[in-house]
């Protein structure tokens, strides 16, 4: 019978099956950072447990590191105890690769993974941390999971799951010029709802993401939980297997040739049947920027802050209401016409050598604007961070007047220093516009890196299309 | 874990849709390496008029009056009664610890974010997903009978208001028999160790490359 991707990596990792369809599966990697994982290795000392197998995981600190004056430390007391934490307890276990505060590999989670070829195609892949689903751009099986959760996969090896529904998001056509995978990503939430997805494994196809480069799959899957998936993840090709092509941990040799080959079958059956599908024109796909406290609340550059009246559930209403007031905005304001404090270029979404790039090209030869405080530009990983000083971004983007950092989450979640002030105005190329995400009364929208760079030369929001 | 059988308690309604886990627990307060402590910076933001950080004395922080959690009504409730997508972003597990630690055993919506649904169960705090035209009507009897109480009756899957009217839900079997036991889930699944392992050394002999 055809099967879909999903049924194809599922199948494949079920250890054991429940009566009610709980059903235990293996996990392949495991990807560990300060935050979520204290908790677990303690849970698993107090109860007398070992690892399963710590050769699985793949650990860095990243959410509370600072990004500049890296002589100084973690200033913040609890800050250092959490990662001091990861230390002592990746010593004390093992890994299979450890990228401590100041390695020259330390990174976002979900960049160095892939870029160390640590990240397979029909792996399983679990870290505490939602957007775990970035690395369903190499047709892995990839969640986010809580902290218990990150106890039971090192104490077992494996996750109790319960199958999803499948759901193939196609984006047919071809992307106009100055669109991105951000802004389909967007589009695509804009139209189902930050729940649309909630219980399904989203697939997705179609010309434009087979037109994406591996980074761009991997800022789509990232949001995949931004449209309430657990899961999302992009069929292997060739684009797939020259990106892994010679990195740290791929295969190598004749064991490379046995793996290229499987992975051509990580594709979902033609004849496959998905449970729902959603099909969106890429042509029609604009740059996105957000609006309110949701990734739903989004439209496109050219549009206008909506009305409360617009939406005719009470509830939605309310929300937005609260949105705008949340927002400082007025309805039917164009977007064009909001002007910004602060500029974050970064996140596990964009903080890839390709969005550098793009964003840099929009900014070389410009500055950024009188009323724009703050610009950081905050590398993925290092190894993102030393590229882009080959390729001269670094300079692109001090001499327009941005800082440049040393890599880690920073501003999306603002764990550390990096964050807004109570009402600054922040465009973001980060996941969440939640209310107080950059910092307490801080006010979020996310775009793509280019449209971010063009925000922060012109001072407000403006279409990256109008300054290429 | 703690048991979940039957339960009765005071709800508590918090109506706003796509309540994400930031709003439930800040990040400033995932810097904790414990699990326990975060009850009294639940909806920090929502909760307090001032800036909360680790560390600080939260019984003297401003309260904010307009916040339904802070009504006096609802001191003490069990039951927190929500909207559409409760528990949406981050997969923090410090969102169901602080709720659990504000003494909340159970949560009634319209629906849940995957990853918090499932990262309750883990707690010992059951999530309930009930129609809308229900949870429209709690929302009713919430704000209308100060002292407004439910119990919850998990063998039955039941959810009884007090003028009899009763409400069935539905619970995966194997969520249901854990938290009636107050089974930790890595113990049981130990018990199939033997399973794991045969499948793990069958999976490196056919995918070596996925163990190097």
């Amino acid at each position: 019978m055809a099967k879909t991707l999903y049924e194809k990596l599922w199948n494949a990792h079920v250890v054991h099956n429940e009566p009610d369809g709980t059903a235990l599966i293996y996990i392949d990697r495991h990807l560990v950072h300060e935050v979520t994982s204290p908790q677990a290795f303690e849970g698993l000392k107090l109860a007398g447990r070992k690892p399963w197998r710590t050769s699985s995981i793949v650990a860095t600190a990243d959410h509370n590191t600072p990004t500049r004056r890296w002589e100084d430390g973690i200033t913040d007391a609890v800050s250092r105890q959490q990662v001091e934490t990861l230390d002592a307890n990746i010593r004390e276990v093992g890994a299979l690769a450890y990228f401590p505060f100041k390695d020259k590999h330390q990174g976002i989670v979900h960049v160095i993974g892939p870029e160390h070829g640590a990240t397979l195609p029909g792996m399983t892949v679990v870290c505490g941390d939602s957007h775990t689903s970035t690395h369903g751009a190499f047709a892995c099986l990839a969640h986010g999971i809580g902290t218990s959760e990150v106890e039971h996969v090192l104490a077992t090896q494996c996750l109790l799951q319960k199958k999803s529904k499948t759901m193939l998001v196609r984006i047919d056509g071809k992307v106009g010029i100055g669109v991105t995978a951000k802004d389909i990503v967007l589009a695509l939430i804009g139209r189902i709802g930050t729940a649309g997805g909630s219980g399904y494994a989203i697939e997705f196809g179609g010309e434009a993401i087979g037109a994406l480069s591996m980074e761009g799959r991997m800022t789509v899957c990232n949001m995949a939980i931004e449209a309430g998936a657990r899961v999302g993840f992009v069929a292997v090709d060739e684009t797939t297997i020259a990106y892994l092509r010679g990195r740290n941990f791929a295969p190598k040799a004749e064991l490379w040739e046995r793996a290229v080959s499987e992975w051509r079958d990580l594709v979902s059956d033609v004849d496959a049947k998905f449970d729902e599908v959603i099909v969106l024109d890429a042509a029609r796909i604009e740059p996105q920027v957000t609006w309110g406290t949701s990734p739903e609340m989004v439209c496109g550059i050219r549009g206008d802050v909506p009305a409360p009246e617009d939406f005719s559930d009470p509830v939605k209403r309310e929300g937005v209401a609260r949105a705008l007031q949340y927002m400082g905005l007025s309805p039917r304001t164009p977007l064009s016409q909001i002007k910004i404090d602060k500029v974050f270029i970064g996140s596990c979404t964009n903080s890839r050598i390709e969005d550098l790039r793009a964003a840099a090209s929009v900014v070389k030869g410009r500055s950024i604007a009188s009323n724009v405080k703050l610009a950081l530009v905050v590398p993925g990983s290092g190894l993102v961070k030393r590229q882009a000083e080959a390729e001269g971004l670094d300079r692109i983007f001090v001499a327009a007047g941005f800082e440049w950092r040393q890599p880690g989450c920073s501003m999306c979640l603002a764990m550390n220093d990096d964050r807004l002030e109570p009402g600054e105005r922040c465009a973001s190329t980060s996941n969440r516009n939640f209310e107080g995400r950059q910092g307490a009364g801080g006010r979020t929208h996310l775009l793509s890196p280019a449209m971010a760079a063009a925000a922060a030369i012109a001072g407000r929001f403006v279409d990256v299309r109008e300054i290429f | 874990m703690e048991k979940f059988v039957l339960h009765e308690g005071l709800v508590a309604p918090l109506d706003r849709s796509n309540v994400d886990t930031d709003a439930i627990i800040p990040k400033q307060f995932l810097k904790s390496i414990k699990r326990s402590g975060f009850g009294p910076n639940a909806f920090d933001e929502w909760r307090y008029l001032d800036h909360g950080e680790p560390g600080m004395d939260n019984s003297v922080r401003p309260r904010n009056p307009n916040f339904v959690l802070n009504q006096d009504r609802y001191v003490g409730a069990s039951i927190l009664l929500v909207r559409v997508n409760f528990g949406c972003g981050s997969s923090r597990e410090h969102a169901p610890w602080a709720l659990q630690d504000c003494g909340f055993r159970a949560l009634i919506g319209e629906s849940f974010a995957d990853i918090f649904f499932n990262n309750c169960f883990k707690n010992g705090v059951l999530p309930i997903v009930l129609p809308k035209h229900e949870i429209d009507a709690l929302f009713g009897l919430t704000e209308f009978s100060p002292g407004f109480r439910l119990k919850i009756d998990l063998p039955q899957q039941q959810v009884a208001r007090p003028d009899g009217h009763t409400i069935p839900f539905e619970i995966d079997a194997h969520r249901k028999e854990s938290l009636i036991n107050g089974w930790d889930d890595i113990g049981r699944t130990l018990l199939l160790a033997e399973k794991i392992r045969e499948f793990e050394e069958r999976r490196i002999s056919q995918q070596p490359w996925l163990f190097a």
